[in-house]
């Protein structure tokens, strides 16, 4: 483990409407806006979005397939911008610092052309 | 429309108490392209030492919509949730917590504010998760009111 080291990174299937449906019913989140074309319009939008957290979610499968979820003490992310239908996101990590046992993360998702839907950190037990 | 700090510090959620299933933590699994099978495969999960499907790093926050009516308070505030985004996410992780287990989460709003002449209002909201009296995890969200998104 080093300052610089890049996490393998983690990306999806395009996400659809079909992908929502399914992550409404195992997140719990209802809301009709990820859901449903005419709320999302009624609004003033073109079309549906991918929930915040299903991009968090993405985010924590970068985490946990690099390391043991017990390792994980901490996880922070600002939504900087909506995530389309049929967009691809991809999720990168780069360990920026190493002190007393302890990696700090810095975590990216980002959309095809460059869109970056997701800045974060998380804090990582790592072994000596 | 302007949220008074004291009504949102009002709101009040009862404790939810809720176990998730192994096979909600499947479909969770699925539909988030999770690739490590611990996440979705009790015997990888117990052969990685665990003693049943972990709860994924994010899906604590989904602990909190297993109550009736979760969008509730939004109306009790005035706000369309239409006007929503989810603006932050913070976890603090003390320990796993595993299908099949009781969970008791406390909720509370804890600040509101706004920014751009009242146009953006931030809630903030701060969660607890107990296992029995053993804190778990923590959890901090801000929720963002967009009250210059013109409604139809």
């Amino acid at each position: 483990m080093k300052v610089g080291m890049k996490l393998p990174p983690f990306s999806v299937e395009r996400i659809t409407n079909s992908t929502l449906a399914e992550f409404a019913v195992a997140s719990g989140d209802h809301n009709p806006i990820h859901q449903d074309r005419e709320v999302a319009r009624s609004a003033g939008l073109d079309d549906v979005f991918a929930h915040g957290m299903l991009s968090m979610a993405y985010v924590a499968s970068l985490l946990t397939n690099w390391t043991r979820q017990e390792n994980i003490t901490s996880l922070n992310v600002r939504f900087l911008a909506i995530t389309p239908l049929n967009a691809r996101p991809t999720c990168t990590g780069t360990v920026t610092a190493l002190t007393d046992g302890v990696a700090t993360v810095e975590l990216l998702v980002t959309l095809e052309d460059g869109t970056r839907t997701i800045s974060g950190t998380a804090l990582v037990r790592v072994e000596d | 429309m302007a949220i008074l700090l004291e009504d949102a510090l009002a709101i009040s959620w009862p404790d939810i108490i809720t176990t998730i299933s192994r096979d909600r933590l499947k479909l969770f699994a699925t539909s988030t392209g999770a690739t490590n099978s611990i996440y979705f495969d009790i015997d990888e999960a117990r052969a990685a030492g665990y003693p049943d499907l972990p709860i994924p790093l994010s899906f604590f926050f989904s602990l909190g919509f297993e109550q009736p009516e979760p969008f509730k308070y939004l109306t009790n505030l005035d706000i369309d949730i239409r006007q929503l985004l989810h603006g932050e996410q913070s976890f603090q992780y003390h320990s796993m917590a595993f299908a099949g287990e009781s969970i008791t989460l406390r909720a509370a709003i804890v600040d509101c504010y706004s920014r751009k002449n009242g146009e953006l209002e931030f809630l903030v909201k701060e969660t607890e998760y107990f296992r029995g009296d053993e804190l778990v995890a923590e959890a901090r969200s801000v929720e963002v009111v967009q009250n210059m998104v013109t409604l139809q």
